[in-house]
This record gives C-alpha cells, sequence and structure tokens, in this order.
C-alpha cells in the first residue's frame, strides 16, 4: 500500500459520504453494497446510509446468513451473494438486430445501447481479481466484447481490502487478497478501532488521485497506514478454507480419471448455481429474440452454464453426457486449464460456489480429495 | 460481431439434405479466407450455425457453404433461394495450413460431410497443382447417392495428376465402384511418411484414420484433422466449444492429430 | 518373366513367408487371368481353391431376386479372395465377380490342406495370416455397422 502521503486520506464516516458525493459529482452511478431479502446485494445507491450498517455474515457449505455484528462497520461481511460481473457483463445482452428492408434484404444493426458509467464501492479484494480475470477473457481477445469493453472503460473502482473473510473464504490460497494490490481506483481500509468507524483512503490510478485531491480531509498517519495493514493481517490468518494450489493443473490433468469425480458426481445436482454465483465463470448461450411485431429479430448472449445437459449439444447427442464429465469439466478449467487459456487462475477464492451449492460441495475439498490419492485416475491429456 | 448480409447467388442440391449455397455480399464485400475456416451462417428469426467453407480460397468467386440439414438452423439455410438473403460472420478459426505443406505429398481423407471443407482444399491444389508433389484423395460415403459434389469429383477423377479413391460403405444396385469403409483404402494409397495428411468426418471415423495413417508410418504431428464441436459465439466467449484447454472454435477447428490424441482419449473431456 | 514364388513373396498376404514354406506353397498355386465380368465364386459352391490377388478389382456380394448382385465388399491388389476353403464344410458364403481383368495366382484347396496337414507349422502359419485378415474384415464390417455418416435425427 502507498506509504504515508497527502494523498492517503483518514476520513470518518462523514468523509465516506463526500468520497461518495464526489464519484457521483464526476458523472458515475454509484453500485454498493446494500441489504436486500435478507441477503447483501451490489445496488444502485446514492449515499451511504444504504450501506449495511452493522451487518455481518455467516457463510458454509449450503449456508448464508446474515447476522448483527456489535459495531457500526459498513463493510463487515464477505463476497456477497451475487458478484459485480453483471454490471460489466449483464445477463442478457443484445448483440445484434435483424430486420429487411422493402426488398426483403436483411440488414443487422449492431446493438448501440448507451454505455453506463458505473463506480464500484466496496469491491473486495477476490472480486477485483475476478474483474481483472475477465478483463483477459473479454477485452483481452481478439475480438472483444464490445458491451464489456465499453462498461470497463468507464469503470471506477473503489476497492475496500478485507477485513471481515467468511467461512467459505481462501483468497489467500488464490493469491488474490485480503488486501487489493492493484486495478482499483481508490482502495479503502475500514478501520473499527475507534466508536465510530473510519476510513484509510488511498490512490491507486490518476482518476483516483485526481478525486482524493479534491477532497478536504486530513492525511493519514503512520499509524492509520499501520492500523489499516494489520486488518488485512488478521483476516489473513482467519480463512475459511484453504486450497493447496502447488502444481494443480498438472495434478487434475493427471487424475481426469480419477474415482473422485464419481464421488462428487453422485451429490452434484447439476443445477449450476455455482456457475452463476461465480465471479469469473463467463460461459454464455446465443438466442433468437424475435420481436413480437415480428420486424426484427434480435440475436441475444445470455448466461449459462456448463452443468446444463446440452451445453455440449453437437448434431447427434451431447458431448458430456454425465454429470461426472460436467463437473470434471467445471473444475478442471476453473483450476486447471485456464492457465492455458488466459494465462491465470480461474478462481480467485470468494468462496460463493460452497456457499450457494445447494448440497455444499466444496471445490477445496473436492481438489484436496483428489490430491490426497494423486494418481488414482490415470489421464493422459 | 455483427453480420454481414449475403445475397444466395447460387443454389446446388447435393444430396437428399445437402445443398451447397454460394453467397455475395450485399454491400459487394469479399471474404478474404484460408482453406479450412468456418462461417457462423445465420437464419432470419432462426438462428446461427458455424459451416465450414467449401469454396477454393483463391476462386474468387462467391463464398460457397455446403450445408446439411440436421437441425433447425441447418434446415432453414437449406431451404433459401436464389435471391434470399442471410447473415454471415467471419472467417473464424485455423485453417488445414497448406502453405507449410507445399513442396511435399498430400493424402486427403473425407467422410460424409466432411468433404466440404475439403473441397476448399481440393479446388485450391488443383489451382496450385504444381506446388504439390502427390495428391491421393480418399472419399468415403454411406452409400453412393450421398456422395456429394458429384460432377465435381468426376472431373477430379479424370485427371492424371490426382488419383482419387471413393468407397462406400452400402453399396446400391449398379454401384460397381469401392465398397468398404475409408480406413480399408489406406493401404492401398501412396503415402509417404514425410506427407501431410487433412481428415474430416465423423469423429470417430477420423480416430480410425489417424491410426491407419499412422500404421503407414506417418507422424501424429503430419496428420491434420477438422474438429466439431458445439459453436455459439466462434471467438473463444461462450464456452460452448471447448475441450480440455482448447476452444475448437479459435484454436481449431483443424489440429495436428499430435495435439488433439490426447484430448480425445478422455472419454467425455 | 517372375515365377509365382517371387509374385507370391512381394503380395502382401505372403509377406515375411519362410522359404521353405513358400516353395511348398508353390506347388499348389498357378498364375490365372480372370475376365471382367466373369463370375470367380458362387454362394453355396464348393470352397476349393483361393486367390491372391494382383491387380484388377473383385466385387464380393449376394444376388437378390430383381435386385441383382450387391456388393458388400470390394478386393484390391494385395488381397485375398476366399477363407472357407480352410474350414469344413468348405462352402462359399458369398458371390465374387470381377470388376475388371483381374490377375491373381490360384491354389487349389484340397492340395494347400493336405499340405498343412503334413506340415502343422505350416498350417499354422497359413491360419494366421487367413486370421489376421478375418480380423481386419470383421473391424471394418462393425465399422460400417456404426453407419458413421448416417443422418441422426434431425433436431
Ligand atoms: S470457483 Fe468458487 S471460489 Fe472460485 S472464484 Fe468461482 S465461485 Fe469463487
Ligand atoms: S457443484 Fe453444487 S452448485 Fe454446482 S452444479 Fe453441482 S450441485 Fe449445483
Ligand atoms: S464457440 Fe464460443 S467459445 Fe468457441
Amino acid at each position: 500500500m502507498a506509504g504515508p502521503s497527502g494523498t492517503t486520506l483518514a476520513l470518518d464516516g462523514d468523509g465516506l459520504e463526500t468520497v461518495i458525493a464526489a464519484v457521483r459529482q464526476r458523472g458515475y452511478t454509484v453500485i454498493a453494497p446494500t441489504v436486500r431479502d435478507g441477503a447483501v446485494a451490489y445496488e444502485p445507491i446514492t449515499s451511504a446510509a444504504a450501506l449495511p450498517r452493522g451487518v455481518g455474515d455467516e457463510q458454509g457449505p449450503a449456508r448464508y446468513r446474515l447476522r448483527e455484528r456489535d459495531d457500526d462497520a459498513l463493510f463487515g461481511f464477505a463476497a456477497a451473494p451475487s458478484s459485480w460481473k453483471r454490471y460489466l457483463y449483464p445477463p442478457a445482452t443484445t448483440l445484434w438486430r435483424a430486420r429487411r428492408d422493402e426488398h426483403g434484404t436483411l440488414l443487422f444493426d449492431e446493438s448501440a445501447a448507451a454505455v453506463p458509467r458505473y463506480a464500484f464501492l466496496g469491491v473486495r479484494a477476490c472480486e477485483l481479481a475476478a474483474i481483472l480475470v475477465h478483463d483477459r477473457v473479454f477485452a483481452g481477445a481478439a475480438h472483444p466484447d464490445p458491451t464489456y469493453a465499453a462498461r470497463r472503460r468507464e469503470l471506477f473502482i473503489i476497492a475496500v481490502h478485507c477485513g471481515s473473510p467468511s467461512g467459505v473464504c481462501f483468497c489467500t490460497s488464490m493469491g488474490t487478497g485480503p488486501r487489493a494490490r492493484e486495478g482499483f481506483d481508490l482502495g479503502i481500509t475500514e478501520l473499527l478501532d475507534t466508536a465510530t468507524p473510519r476510513y484509510i483512503v488511498e490512490a491507486g490510478s490518476p482518476a483516483g488521485l485526481e478525486l482524493l485531491e479534491s477532497l478536504a480531509a486530513s492525511p493519514a498517519t503512520v499509524q492509520d497506514l499501520e492500523a489499516a495493514q494489520a486488518v488485512t493481517d488478521v483476516a489473513t490468518e482467519h480463512m475459511g478454507r484453504h486450497l493447496e494450489t502447488g502444481g494443480l493443473p498438472e495434478m487434475l490433468q493427471r487424475n481426469l480419471e480419477h474415482p473422485q469425480w464419481d464421488d462428487v458426481a453422485a451429490r452434484c445436482l447439476s443445477c449450476g448455481n455455482c456457475t452463476m454465483a461465480c465471479p469469473t465463470c463467463f460461459c454464455s448461450d446465443d438466442v433468437e429474440a424475435q420481436a413480437p411485431d415480428g420486424e426484427t429479430s434480435a440475436r441475444v448472449r445470455e448466461w449459462a452454464s456448463c452443468f446444463s445437459h446440452d451445453f455440449s449439444y453437437i448434431h447427434g447427442g451431447t458431448v458430456r453426457e454425465t454429470v461426472r464429465s460436467r463437473y470434471r469439466q467445471w473444475m478442471t478449467h476453473k483450476l486447471g486449464t485456464w492457465w492455458e487459456q488466459f494465462g491465470t487462475s480461474g478462481c480467485v477464492g470468494c468462496g460463493r460456489c460452497i456457499a450457494w451449492c445447494p448440497v455444499g460441495i466444496d471445490i477445496t475439498e473436492e481438489a484436496a480429495a483428489i490430491r490426497a490419492s494423486d494418481g488414482r485416475g490415470r489421464g493422459s491429456a | 460481431m455483427t453480420p454481414v448480409s449475403h445475397r444466395v447467388v447460387g443454389r446446388r442440391v447435393e444430396t437428399a439434405d445437402v445443398v451447397t449455397l454460394q453467397l455475395e455480399a450485399t454491400d459487394g464485400s469479399r471474404l478474404r479466407y484460408a482453406a479450412g475456416q468456418f462461417n457462423m451462417l445465420y437464419a432470419y428469426a432462426v438462428g446461427e450455425v458455424a459451416i465450414s467453407i467449401s469454396a477454393n480460397p483463391l476462386g474468387g468467386g462467391p463464398i460457397a457453404h455446403t450445408v446439411r440439414n440436421v437441425g433447425s438452423v441447418s434446415r432453414a439455410l437449406c431451404g433459401l433461394q436464389i435471391g434470399d438473403t442471410l447473415g454471415l460472420r467471419g472467417p473464424f478459426g485455423s485453417d488445414w495450413g497448406l502453405d507449410s505443406a507445399a513442396g511435399g505429398d498430400l493424402v486427403i481423407v473425407a467422410g460424409g460431410i466432411g468433404l466440404a471443407p475439403l473441397r476448399s482444399v481440393i479446388t485450391q491444389v488443383i489451382a496450385e497443382r504444381d506446388r504439390f508433389g502427390t495428391v491421393e484423395i480418399v472419399i468415403g460415403t454411406r452409400t453412393p447417392e450421398e456422395l456429394a459434389f458429384k460432377a465435381e469429383v468426376e472431373s477430379w477423377r479424370a485427371r492424371s495428376d490426382l488419383s482419387v479413391h471413393v468407397t462406400v460403405d452400402r453399396a446400391t444396385p449398379g454401384w460397381r465402384g469401392t465398397v468398404g469403409v475409408v480406413t480399408t483404402v489406406l493401404p492401398r494409397v501412396h503415402c509417404d511418411p514425410a506427407a501431410i495428411a487433412l481428415v474430416c468426418g465423423p469423429e470417430v471415423m477420423m480416430r480410425f484414420t489417424a491410426l491407419a495413417l499412422m500404421e503407414r508410418g506417418m507422424p501424429a504431428s503430419r496428420i491434420r484433422v477438422s474438429m466439431e464441436r458445439n459453436m455459439q459465439c466462434a471467438i473463444a466467449q461462450c464456452g460452448h466449444c471447448q475441450l480440455g484447454s482448447v476452444f475448437v472454435c479459435a484454436d481449431g477447428p483443424v489440429f495436428t492429430w499430435e495435439r488433439l490424441e490426447p484430448l480425445l482419449a478422455v472419454r467425455q473431456l | 518373366m517372375n515365377t509365382i514364388a517371387d509374385e507370391l513373396t512381394s503380395h502382401r498376404f505372403f509377406a515375411g513367408l519362410d522359404a521353405a514354406h513358400l516353395e511348398v506353397l508353390t506347388g499348389c498355386a498357378r498364375n490365372v487371368v480372370i475376365a471382367k465380368g466373369a463370375s470367380i465364386i458362387r454362394e453355396g459352391a464348393h470352397a476349393d481353391a483361393f486367390w491372391a490377388v494382383r491387380s484388377g478389382r473383385i466385387a464380393l456380394g449376394v444376388t437378390a431376386p430383381g435386385r441383382g448382385m450387391l456388393t458388400i465388399d470390394t478386393l484390391h491388389a494385395d488381397d485375398v479372395l476366399g477363407w472357407a476353403w480352410l474350414f469344413p464344410p468348405y462352402r462359399w458364403h458369398f458371390d465374387a465377380d470381377a470388376l475388371d481383368e483381374v490377375h491373381a495366382v490360384t491354389f487349389d484347396a484340397v492340395c494347400l490342406r493336405g499340405k498343412c496337414a503334413a506340415d502343422p507349422a505350416l498350417g499354422f502359419d497359413l491360419a494366421q495370416r487367413v486370421a489376421a485378415i478375418l480380423g481386419d474384415r470383421l473391424n471394418a464390417a462393425r465399422m460400417r455397422l456404426l453407419d458413421l455418416y448416417g443422418s441422426p435425427q434431425p433436431g
């Protein structure tokens, strides 16, 4: 993190409000955690009052619930059920529209939706890492996705270094957190050592620096910076899960026929919840949506899951017919083949797939079970 | 990626369920592509499907796509008539790598509709015949009636600089040609280990063909096959076509057998 | 001009055959030229010979009423025609017609069976070669049963 300087500020709750105001003044829609339907959700807000004050969470396999904290923390919980991905990569996106001219000739119009300018407030380190993963998938591609690229270009990220990991977190294993290291405009650490929370705010980009310099607030002291560092140091010690990542892609590769895949297949419902909750899962279907008037027809990209039976359908049948092969596809992709495709892990250690699996399947346990009997399944690919 | 409107300027019924469409962009633009690449073809209000290009890339004429009616989109495409328009995105994917094969011999093995992407190669090879050594073409089809490009195959047979073998799985009365699965023809073709083999057909046929070619002494690195998987985006973003770490749409569809064999060895990968 | 022994050593079916065995076999062999269109064997007839094809194509098939001959396999140079001569009751299962003028070396089955009985090593070698061919034909037939190029149900 930045050293003591005039551009790392120490703010109180009101100070945080001025940050939100300054961001909104710059034309951004602020998306931040708020409580909705008994869960934390990332929604548009206009004031710090909408943040979940004094709310914590309890997460475990197939388990998520809010709890009351004994302090006024605004960021006292871990990853929320639904990730930020829906704002950059919406669940349904019109790619283009087809219509006929007066001669019946087909014409195609690029979908020209207005580009929202989002400021994400409260992005955890694991979630920031997930955005950087999607940057590689969608923006770094040979054919960048225009929707993602445009929204991403306009995005302002206010990270919150994590002080409240949950029972399903393992960002330290994945090297993504709990302290965000890159890719944010502003980085905030919430300090709970005083009666009301304080916020140590650092700049991570020129845009973030410009915004910080516009605020009238006192610089953070050396003690503030040490206290901020301590927050994530303590969080590091409280990870709910651990995943051994040494040689992981190779380990999975040589165990493609491991009996553990049968074991997990007997439990997995193939519901796809894990893929919907996962901040890096990017699979989609292209579907046809004819306008009711019959005059135009649109090509729409919708989130899809590799767990659905016909995901790998080719004429004649489905390639991944069994749940065993579909779970294997998902997990080896997240932890293994993603590296070869995108030069990074496909898992950032947020734990969502564990909490949101209805039968509590735990990716870290499955990987550990295979490692424990490495070689029982021969696989050569 | 938005499709470009293309008009059907030629249409030929190849077999009971296969049609070749000749296409030209309505805006006059010309697609540059290499043999082995594919396009996403769009039928209005029905959807898109990946179809390999079956025309000679150097031909300068319309693009050709040979479509087999196996689903709702391909059925709609097969039903298009001259003058109708469709959408086309592409070209996508890897190609047969014909340039790297120049100077050497070619062994081309097609099964069923797999002849379509290989027709692109064969017509290019004929146009640049002196760049290659011997050219063996083995075509397997279910019955004599189901052979696509019949007149062209006859014209290839008539050439002294190509060696063409057509074999059918099931003869019909009157068929005087070869009967037997494609692999049984391979022991009889000229097949130098330094040749390049190009194989396209159903996956099982390609597996057996690659094995038979290796029995003839060809290394897996010199055998190229064209894969089929579910394709929707064609740009490595929808995930449907994954095979291990490979995106068939972007890293393929043409792969060396060396790359593919270990992937296909894992069931339901 | 090639002797029958030279022709046999260059034929795939006999590749690597022991020289002494080859010598014995040639005693049962003679060169034949079969006219294009000629019938070579008939279903149900006595299997009294087999042929090592040197050139030309042979169609193997069945004749169905009103449909003429339906070809189920074709044989080419380096293939052999006929294995029923090796197993009782020595009857052909199919018809075989010459599609081209066929040049072949033909073997007298009674003579061959006699030599095999007299020299079990030769008999075993020959039986192994026939078994390998039967295996190849069985694999090829199984692949055709898969109906690889057939239409899946349009969906
Ligand atoms: S695989 Fe699970 S833990 Fe990893 S990033 Fe996805 S949801 Fe989070
Ligand atoms: S792992 Fe769990 S969440 Fe994922 S598909 Fe299986 S049952 Fe559903
Ligand atoms: S077709 Fe979408 S990833 Fe290959």
